[in-house]
Order: structure tokens, then C-alpha cells, then sequence
């Protein structure tokens, strides 16, 4: 361990709540509010017209990080909004069919559980699946949730509090080969791990610009277009997006996302490893230095830049009162702010006193091998102190 | 061609200020989500409180009142579709994003003038199923024809209605107060103020009800899921303090266009100025010059470096007439043969001789002018 101080008044280590804007992509982005501010959909005049070429040139580039063609993907305000219009928008569409029941886990993100009860307000039939301790989707389980009826599975790509990766192409896989759609929540994965629509047979995903180092306010839905995946659009107007999002498209933002993506995709496995090791020494470091560690979900299928774990007789919130200067969390920032125990945590199979001690870590392109080192000699004496204090008692 | 282009499409989207970009540049520096507990994310939510309050001065309302959405087309969206109502009438001249939200609502007639009819808003709001739910503009983008909101607030009101305004065209060019108004719903645009373009607001009244149209972790109040979009709403606190300037200067930019519209009617009186009769904004003029189609019109100017639209720029891609000058009983041939111009507060008189320039010398190419000159 570094006896060094921290070279740092404040660590973020909550890559998952949020990213910065990366200052490559703010760069790309300045233009489009100063020189060609023009509304993209403007067809009469030149600032609209380059206000659209930089529309399309950044939906390639966003197409071309999950292999996809650019006409398959849909600009949204952000990965909520994504996954309420391909939940809700594929199950409205095909309802008519006979197409009824909508398949989820239990450990999805708040936005996309919501839109499934949404959904089932509306008379679908739904289904949260569980998932095993790991974190992971039992497939068998899938295989025997999926119905002739079911219209679509929304299986998370990664999840955004233990990180765990699913297993898109085997889930790709059952869902074409059952006749059912697969939608995956990737705001979390995207820019982190490979993904392609292709090989794992995704029909509907979901991506976050803030997520992945791009601005807020934008995301993105990818929609398959063979076979072709149809949906009915959650707000009308204008018509644009090919009627399925209506509404004046943030030139300026969509650059950012799609200079976002490219960056994302050209230096992904480097970052990759990188942040793998870094987590690595995080863990090493907090099993070192504070012991009574155990990790949230599997740690073979995660993300690199992702760490959850129990660390026992110090509850999470005592450990981030007593660590200021490191920016934590319990789990999800929508959530965050209450005392509830993790929804996630719980399907795992975790009970309320552990749940209560778990930490996520996020890390990403800011981190770096001295703010480890700090956050582990930060929080051991934190808790120390903490569990101190509880023997005294 | 060698002096930069003179836009004169601030209906469209109006550029970004000087503030409004410094205040967006430092927001994106910030990394941060608002729903975050710690130092950073309470930095965050202190950015979008801070702006909420700024918007919500704008408009006259509270602070607690405005939803942040993704823009005025969400906004109007969940104004209409997520307030419970058994009928709906909007008028003929409303938005694309409010005719489509309801297609099936019942269309409220305007007058020659542009201005909605308020004797069949009073014939409607008996007919419609109740509880019903009405929609009027504040201003229609394409001739800035002011609507009278208060009054059809007023007969709304009196059979127990709601009433949402679109506000998107009125905000920063005329004062908004919502308590004189009477709306109780009412959408602003940040990009059409000279915000950022992602970013809208619905204001609603105290008491009444409203749905999320997209559902997440809780955000604005449990109505309106997804990560607030922070620099944009940043940029918008200060486009909205900004606004309330323009709306005061808006004299300026009146006279602008008055000298506009006294040129181009002196040299060419068989141009037809679309509701020009009545109120309008201070910044929109509605120009049909008929025998030159739109589409030729915009073509023209903008390779003589004006920047003008042939309506609404949702569908100034398509071939299909405005339907706002329909509405207002123009025949489809006249209709094809506007153009909107609209300025902003930094058009300046140069601007407007530059068009004027470019504008007479195609009306000259046309052979048009021959009866004034």
C-alpha cells in the first residue's frame, strides 16, 4: 500500500451514475451552438443542412459501435427514453397480433420495471424473471418464460449496480429462434464491452450518451430493420426520426454522442484492460486492507470498470459519511437517495443487513492507479473507525 | 457571396448567446447526476434547481410547476395525452407535435386572421365529453399570430375544462404569465428562446394531474423519468433569464420587421402578408408572394445567403401546404407561395436590406415587379 497521500481533493468513482463529457467530445459538439445552429430539419437553408449532415455522420458513427447500419438508429433524449419507446412501442405495435406477454428481470433498471408495469396496466400479460446469485439470467428459466404469445424479452445488457454482463448471444439466440423480440437495456455496456446486433441477435437496444463519456440528454435506440422490428412511437409531431420520434433533434448533442461512440469503440480494449486491472487492485486492495469482503454477482461476467461488495459490519451509508471525499454509492443515483435496500441486491438472494453494507464502485477514464490506492487507505481507516465504534457499544 | 449568411429562421431555432454557451460549456465540464447523493450529484441538482427557478420566473410560475422534458414536442405530447380527458379539441393551427398527439381531436376553426374562433370554442367545449381538455398556441409559429389564450381560458374554465397552451413561440418574444393567462398546462421550447435544442419544459398547475409519458427512476416529481439532461437545463435557466430581455426589446425587432414588410408591400402590393391585420409577434412575417412557388422562393434566397424557411420546420421538407394558412382560407396555390420569415434580437438592419436586396431581385428574375415599378 502507497503511504503517499492522495494527490486528490475529491475522487469520482461513480462512473456508473454518470460520465464526464469527455473534452474530445465537447470539442466536436462547440460548433454545432456557435457556427451551424442551425434546427437539422431546416430543409431550406444551409445552416439546417449542415446541421443534418452532422446528424447523420454521428448516427453512423453510433450505428457503427453495436454493428448496425445508420438508418437503424433512432435519436432519443436519453437510455430512459429508449427503453420506454422499445418496450412499450414493440408491445403496442404487436398487440394486434395476439402478442400479449412481456418477459424482464427482476434486475433491471427502474425506468425499463416501469415501463413493463406500464405495460401491464394495459392488460399485458408480464413476467419478471429471477436471476441466480450471480446475477445471471437462468436460460432454462427463460427458454420455459417464453410463450407463443410473448412479444418481447428485455434482458439488461450489464447492470448498473453490480455490473454483471448477460448472456446477450445465447439470449439472442432462444429469443429468434422462439419468434419473440429481444430488447437489451445497454447503457451501461455500450462503449465498455463489444456488443453487435448481429451475432447476438438483438432486435431493439438501448443507448446512454452520459454513460458512455458523451453529454446528457441524448441516447439512442437502436431498431432492427431486417427482419424489420416495428413500434408505435410514445409522442407524435413533426414526424422525424421516420415518424418514431418526434421532435427538433439536438444537433449539438447527437454529435456528442456520436463522437462519444467512436472514441469509445477505437480505444476500448485498451481501456478495458486497463480499468480491469485498476478494479482488480481495488478489490485486492479492500480485501488487503479491510478484510470481510465479499462481491455482489459474478465477477467473471462484469464489467471491468465495476465493483459491488458487502463489506461486513459497515453500513454503506456510515462508510460514505466517513469518506467525503470519494464520490460512492449504494447502487442506482435514481434511487440512491433512499434507504431502501437494493432492489438487485435482493434478487440476488442477498438479505437486508447485507445489502445494507454494499458499496458500488464505479471507475473509468478519469481513474487512475493513485486514486485506488487512496480510496482503499481512505476507507480503511473509515471503516475501521466504524467498526470500531460498533465494538465499543 | 462572400459575407456569412443572414439567418432570419429564429422560429425554427435561435442560436445560442454567448451566456447561454459559457453556462452549458461549464456545466458539461461537471460530472454529476442530479439523483446522485454526494458532492457531485448535489452540485448537479443544484444546477437544476437553480435553472428551474429561472424558468419558472419566466413564466410566472412556481418553481414546482415545471417539469423538464426532451422539448415542446414531448411536452405537448404529455400535456395532452397524459391528463385525463374524454375529449379533446385543439385548433386548426396548432403545432404538428399537438395535432399529432390526439389526431382524432376535434379541430377549433380560426378566422381569416389567423385567430382561433372563439364562439366555436364556445360550441365545442358544451359538445365535447367530459372532463375535456382544450388546446390553443400562444403565437403560431409560421405568422405569429397571437392567440387570445385568457379568453378561451375563460370559457374553458367556466364548463370546467383544462387548458394547455403552447407557449414555444410567445416565450422571449411577448411577457408569459400563467396566472393571466389561465393555462393550466403550458409548454416552452429552450431552443426557440435560445436555449440548447433537447430541452423543454411543461408547467402545470397546482392540483392537477398528470402521468409521466416516460417512466423511470422518479425524476421531476415522479413525472417524467431519465437523468436530467444538466447542461442543457443549465442553458436554459439562463436563456429564460435572457428571454424576459428580449421580450422587453421586442420594439426593436418590431421595427425591423415593419420596415421589412412596408418595403417589400412598396415594391411589389400584390404580396399578401398572412395575418397581418392583428396582433402578432414583433419578429414573424408571413410573406406570399403569388406566382413564385416556396420551395423556388427558399431556394433562391438561400444561395443569396438568406436563411428563411416555407414553414415550419418539421415539415418544410415536405410538399403538403401549410396547414395553418388552409385554416385561414387561402386556396392550396396561395398557400404554396409563403414564405416565413422570422428575426431575433441580434437581426440587424443590415440583415434586413440584405434580404430585401436578394428578395426584389427574384421577384425581378420572376418578371413580378413590372405593376409597382
Amino acid at each position: 500500500m502507497s503511504s503517499a497521500a492522495p494527490d486528490v481533493d475529491r475522487i469520482y468513482l461513480d462512473y456508473q451514475a454518470t460520465t464526464p463529457t469527455d473534452p474530445r467530445v465537447v470539442a466536436a459538439m462547440e460548433p454545432y451552438w456557435t457556427e451551424a445552429f442551425g434546427n437539422p430539419h431546416s430543409k431550406s437553408h444551409s445552416f439546417g443542412w449542415e446541421a443534418e449532415e452532422a446528424v447523420e455522420r454521428a448516427r453512423a458513427q453510433v450505428a457503427a459501435l453495436v454493428g448496425a447500419e445508420p438508418r437503424e438508429i433512432v435519436f432519443t433524449s436519453g437510455a430512459t427514453e429508449s427503453n420506454n419507446l422499445a418496450i412499450k412501442g414493440a408491445a403496442r405495435f404487436y398487440k394486434s397480433r395476439g402478442k400479449t406477454h412481456v418477459i424482464t428481470l427482476a434486475t433491471e433498471h427502474k425506468c425499463v420495471l416501469e415501463s413493463v408495469r406500464d405495460l401491464a396496466a394495459e392488460g399485458f400479460d408480464t413476467t419478471f424473471l429471477p436471476v441466480g446469485p450471480d446475477g445471471l439470467v437462468d436460460l432454462g428459466v427463460l427458454g420455459k418464460a417464453i410463450r407463443d404469445e410473448t412479444v418481447l424479452v428485455s434482458i439488461m445488457a450489464a447492470n448498473n449496480e453490480i455490473g454483471v454482463v448477460q448472456p446477450l448471444a445465447e439470449i439472442g439466440a432462444l429469443c429468434r429462434a422462439r419468434g419473440t423480440l429481444f430488447h437489451t437495456d445497454a447503457a451501461q455496456a455500450a462503449g465498455k464491452i463489444p456488443l453487435d446486433v448481429g451475432t447476438m441477435k438483438i432486435d431493439l437496444m438501448s443507448i446512454s450518451g452520459h454513460k458512455l463519456y458523451g453529454p446528457m440528454g441524448i441516447g439512442a435506440l437502436y431498431v432492427r430493420r431486417k427482419p424489420r422490428v416495428r413500434l408505435v412511437p410514445l409522442f407524435s409531431g413533426g414526424g422525424q426520426e421516420r415518424g418514431l420520434r418526434s421532435g427538433t433533434l439536438p444537433a449539438p448533442l447527437c454529435v456528442g454522442i456520436g463522437e462519444a461512440c467512436e472514441i469509445a469503440m477505437r480505444e476500448m480494449p485498451a481501456e478495458a484492460e486497463r480499468l480491469g486491472t485498476l478494479r482488480n487492485r481495488l478489490l485486492a486492495g479492500l480485501e488487503r486492507e479491510i478484510g470481510g469482503i465479499t462481491v455482489n454477482g459474478s465477477m467473471e461476467s462484469r464489467l471491468p470498470g465495476n465493483l459491488n461488495v458487502n463489506i461486513a459490519g459497515a453500513p454503506a451509508e456510515d462508510v460514505m459519511m466517513a469518506a467525503k471525499s470519494i464520490a460512492l454509492s449504494t447502487g442506482s443515483a435514481c434511487t440512491s437517495a433512499s434507504l431502501e435496500p437494493s432492489y438487485v441486491l435482493r434478487a440476488l438472494g442477498v438479505d437486508d443487513e447485507v445489502a445494507h453494507t454494499s458499496i458500488r464502485f464505479g471507475l473509468g477514464r478519469g481513474t487512475t492507479e493513485a486514486e485506488i490506492d487512496a480510496t482503499v487507505s481512505i476507507l480503511a481507516r473509515a471503516v475501521a473507525g466504524i467498526r470500531g465504534n460498533a465494538a465499543a457499544e | 457571396m462572400s459575407a456569412a449568411p443572414v439567418y432570419l429562421d429564429y422560429n425554427a431555432s435561435m442560436p445560442m448567446g454567448a451566456a447561454v454557451q459559457s453556462a452549458v460549456s461549464e456545466v458539461l465540464d461537471v460530472a454529476g447526476n442530479a439523483s446522485s447523493v454526494h458532492g457531485f450529484g448535489r452540485r448537479a441538482r443544484r444546477i437544476v434547481e437553480d435553472a428551474r427557478d429561472r424558468v419558472a420566473a419566466l413564466v410566472g410560475a412556481a418553481p414546482a410547476q415545471v417539469i423538464f422534458t426532451s422539448g415542446a414536442t414531448e411536452a405537448n405530447n404529455q400535456a395532452l395525452r397524459c391528463v385525463h380527458a374524454a375529449g379533446v379539441a385543439v385548433s386548426a393551427i396548432e403545432h404538428d407535435s399537438v395535432l399529432a398527439a390526439v389526431p382524432n381531436a376535434e379541430r377549433l376553426p380560426v378566422t381569416q386572421d389567423g385567430i382561433v374562433d372563439l364562439d366555436a370554442v364556445e360550441m365545442a367545449v358544451v359538445r365535447l365529453p367530459k372532463p375535456f381538455l382544450v388546446s390553443v398556441m400562444l403565437a403560431n409559429n409560421e405568422t405569429g399570430v397571437i392567440q387570445p389564450v385568457a379568453d378561451v381560458a375563460e370559457i374553458v374554465h367556466r364548463h370546467s375544462g383544462i387548458l394547455h397552451c403552447d407557449a414555444v413561440q410567445g416565450a422571449g418574444k411577448i411577457g408569459i404569465d400563467m396566472a393571466s393567462l389561465g393555462a393550466d398546462l403550458t409548454t416552452i421550447s429552450a431552443h426557440k428562446m435560445g436555449g440548447s435544442q433537447g430541452v423543454g419544459a411543461l408547467i402545470v398547475r397546482d392540483g392537477l394531474d398528470i402521468a409521466p409519458l416516460i417512466f423511470g427512476g422518479g425524476q421531476e416529481r415522479r413525472r417524467r423519468g431519465g437523468t436530467e439532461n444538466l447542461p442543457g437545463i443549465a442553458g436554459f435557466g439562463v436563456a429564460a433569464e435572457l428571454a424576459q430581455t428580449h421580450a422587453d426589446n421586442c420594439a426593436d425587432v418590431a421595427s425591423r420587421r415593419n420596415r421589412l414588410e412596408t418595403e417589400v408591400r412598396r415594391f411589389h402590393p400584390r404580396v399578401d402578408i398572412a395575418g397581418s391585420n392583428t396582433e402578432r409577434l414583433c419578429n414573424t412575417t408571413c410573406l406570399i408572394t403569388p406566382g413564385i412557388d416556396s420551395s423556388t422562393q427558399v431556394m433562391t434566397l438561400d444561395l443569396a445567403g438568406i436563411a428563411v424557411s416555407a414553414g415550419a420546420a418539421c415539415s418544410s421538407g415536405k410538399v403538403a401546404p401549410s396547414h395553418v394558412l388552409i385554416a385561414m382560407g387561402y386556396d392550396s396555390a396561395t398557400a404554396h407561395s409563403a414564405i416565413r420569415i422570422s428575426l431575433g434580437p441580434s437581426t440587424i438592419e443590415d440583415d434586413i436590406d440584405r434580404f430585401l436586396t436578394a428578395w426584389r431581385a427574384m421577384l425581378v428574375q420572376h418578371d413580378l415587379p413590372a405593376s409597382a415599378a
